[in-house]
């Protein structure tokens, strides 16, 4: 499904903190978002998660206005891994998965044989199924946030919004929950800070000080001169001769 | 007090246990009839209960009958609905607030109701038109009240509306509150008291089940009921906020009107039962935890095994409250944490050990 953003604006205690971004994101397109710390990355998908409402500005799904949707209609079409979310409750792995169906179950509606088929399913995909049982705090920190990946997958989203999700993993499960999330039917919007990985995705859009200054495929954003405008570094960009992909070496900060 | 419930997805402890509730709690009841410092045969309670429910016309002592219907079962009919519905409201807040230190007074309820108390009994507020518990109601009621004013202009203070932030503003504003209508309370004593009526109103504050008749029976039931089925009602959203506020508002939670809902529902069971009983501590605090311990955080499990632990806990206590000292009854709210501490900190090693 589409999921667009019409001149959004986002500010905290007058402090902007998003500047009219326009964004258009194709149904079942890949589209990484990049940018410096404090850039208006996890704003922006905030926003498109409905967790705030805009300053000006609207974000649409499909074509419906997200701020005309209930939050549990939102729910059943948008997931959202935030960064960091934590708990001290003593709760399983499978539980917290299971949490994903929360906005597709009424009070009175029993869990169904078909809503533990999703949840191992979940599990599946993230590759933490041995682990079904374990309670959430004997995970290290990249387990924590597989099962997080796996909660949002058992929500069925049409569109899934990822904020940095590989941070605390090792590099196979990083590599292993990008090829997951480019192979989902759905669109995605993942918040990235390796910028090699980000070329893997179908599209990219850079952030700088709340605002969207670049957005279309990989090679034509990541270049040169943009990792020095935005990024602050000095960096080369090579072709890889074993499968013609662009890498960026980063030399030094500027 | 059972209630059909779904399955859950979590292995393990499944809820098969379920159809112990009504029988544990029935014993529970029962018991606390039967025990005092009077014992009576159980065989003679469930005669005098088939003569009041059933219309039956058992043979039984009249004295007997008397310390049974009027004294001892409503007693422990209200130490049930008291226990529950203060056991639940602190799962409620530990869940929403996500601070394991939250409990059912925290939003100035006691404060309050103290405060509404004293100035009835003590300062003559309604010159004897007012009873006590109607002041303590009241007071419970302005003082969450202000609380929730306060948490409000505190939380659009620092901005932002994150589910964070609202939780620190509830629980500073509560604390606020909270001793705002404590030296209220003071003030009031220090001024007008008596030494004898500053000593009955310690032992009301401390919780004090020997006023209770059947009239308190009718509004406890209720209350505790409804305080049950606002939990039932919404035990998933209550999941939903493991993680926090944002992260059930992306699982499709209405922060905002669930969460003052569920807050103001378990504010008014909670003012009920401190008007009737006074403030009984540590059962909403110690309850939910021991709970979580034994059968985890899902609250389809835990909103009803904790329904069941409050009632038969306070009912327990009761009964310590009346036959450790002879002769003489002592604060439940004593008892409570008496027994409740050393319990608990047994719940904590073994759970530690597991």
């Amino acid at each position: 499904m589409q999921l667009s953003a019409e001149q959004l604006t986002w500010a905290v205690h007058g402090t902007p903190l998003l500047v009219d971004v326009n964004l258009t994101v194709a149904s079942g397109q890949t589209f990484g978002l990049v940018g410096p710390n404090g850039s208006g990355k996890t704003s922006l998908l905030r926003l498109l998660a409905g967790l705030n409402k805009p300053k000006a500005g609207q974000v649409l799904i499909g074509n419906q206005p997200l701020h005309t949707l209930k939050q549990r209609a939102i729910a059943q079409s948008i997931a959202l891994v935030e960064q960091q979310a934590e708990t001290t409750d003593r709760i399983t792995v499978r539980e917290v998965v299971a949490l994903g169906r929360t906005p597709f179950l009424s009070a009175l509606q029993p869990w169904s044989d078909q809503n533990e088929a999703i949840v191992t399913q979940a599990l599946l995909d993230v590759d933490m199924q041995h682990m079904a049982n374990r309670l959430w705090h004997t995970l290290s920190g990249g387990e924590r946030q597989r099962v997080h990946i796996g909660r949002a997958l058992a929500q069925q989203p049409k569109v899934l919004l990822l904020d940095e999700p590989t941070n605390h993993l090792d590099i196979r499960h990083q590599l292993s929950i990008l090829k997951l999330v480019k192979q989902l039917p759905i669109t995605v919007i993942i918040s990235l800070h390796d910028l090699n990985h980000a070329m893997e995705c179908d599209h990219i859009g850079v952030m700088d000080g709340g605002r969207l200054v670049d957005a279309g495929p990989p090679k034509g954003v990541l270049t040169a001169f943009r990792l020095r405008q935005t990024f602050g570094v000095y960096a080369d960009i090579f072709t890889d001769p074993v499968d013609n992909s662009q890498v960026m070496r980063f030399r030094s900060a500027l | 007090m059972r209630i059909a419930l779904t399955r859950s997805s979590a292995a393990g402890l499944g809820l098969r246990w379920l159809w112990i509730t009504p029988i544990v709690l029935l014993a529970a009841l029962i018991a606390g009839t039967a025990i005092g410092e009077t014992p009576i045969p159980v065989d003679t309670i469930l005669k005098v209960l088939a003569n009041q429910l059933l219309g039956a016309d058992y043979a039984v002592d009249r004295i007997d009958a008397g310390i049974i219907w009027n004294y001892r079962l409503s007693r422990a009919v209200v130490a049930a609905c008291c226990g529950t519905s203060l056991a639940l409201a602190g799962v409620v807040l530990q869940a929403l607030l996500r601070n394991p230190l939250a409990d059912p007074y925290l939003m100035g309820i006691s404060a309050g109701a103290s405060t509404g108390a004293v100035a009835v009994a003590v300062a003559g507020l309604g010159a004897g038109a007012l009873s006590l518990s109607l002041g303590a109601f009241v007071g419970a009621l302005l003082a969450f009240g202000i609380v929730v004013m306060l948490a409000h202009a505190a939380n659009s203070g620092v901005g932002g509306g994150r589910g964070v932030q609202a939780a620190g503003a509830i629980i500073l504003a509560g604390i606020a509150g909270s001793q705002l209508f404590n030296a209220l309370t003071a003030f009031i004593i220090t001024k007008s008291a008596s030494a004898e009526q500053a000593r009955g109103i310690m032992f009301w504050l401390m919780g004090n089940l020997s006023g209770v008749r059947w009239a308190d029976v009718t509004l406890a039931v209720p209350a505790a009921l409804f305080g049950l089925l606002v939990c039932l009602w919404h035990r998933r959203s209550l999941d939903a906020f493991t993680f926090g506020a944002d992260s059930a508002a992306s699982m499709g939670i209405a922060v905002r009107p669930v969460r003052g809902m569920l807050i103001i529902s378990m504010a008014l069971v909670t003012a009920v039962m401190v008007s009737i009983v006074g403030a009984i501590g540590f059962v909403g605090l110690v309850i939910p935890h021991a709970m979580r311990f034994i059968v985890g955080s899902q609250h389809t499990r835990l909103v009803p095994a904790t329904a069941l632990a409050g009632a038969v806990f306070l009912i327990g206590s009761d009964i310590l409250s009346r036959i450790l000292v002879s002769g003489q009854v002592l604060p439940i709210g004593v008892i409570t944490s008496l027994i409740g501490a050393p319990a608990f900190a047994l719940i904590l090693v073994r759970g530690k050990r597991h």
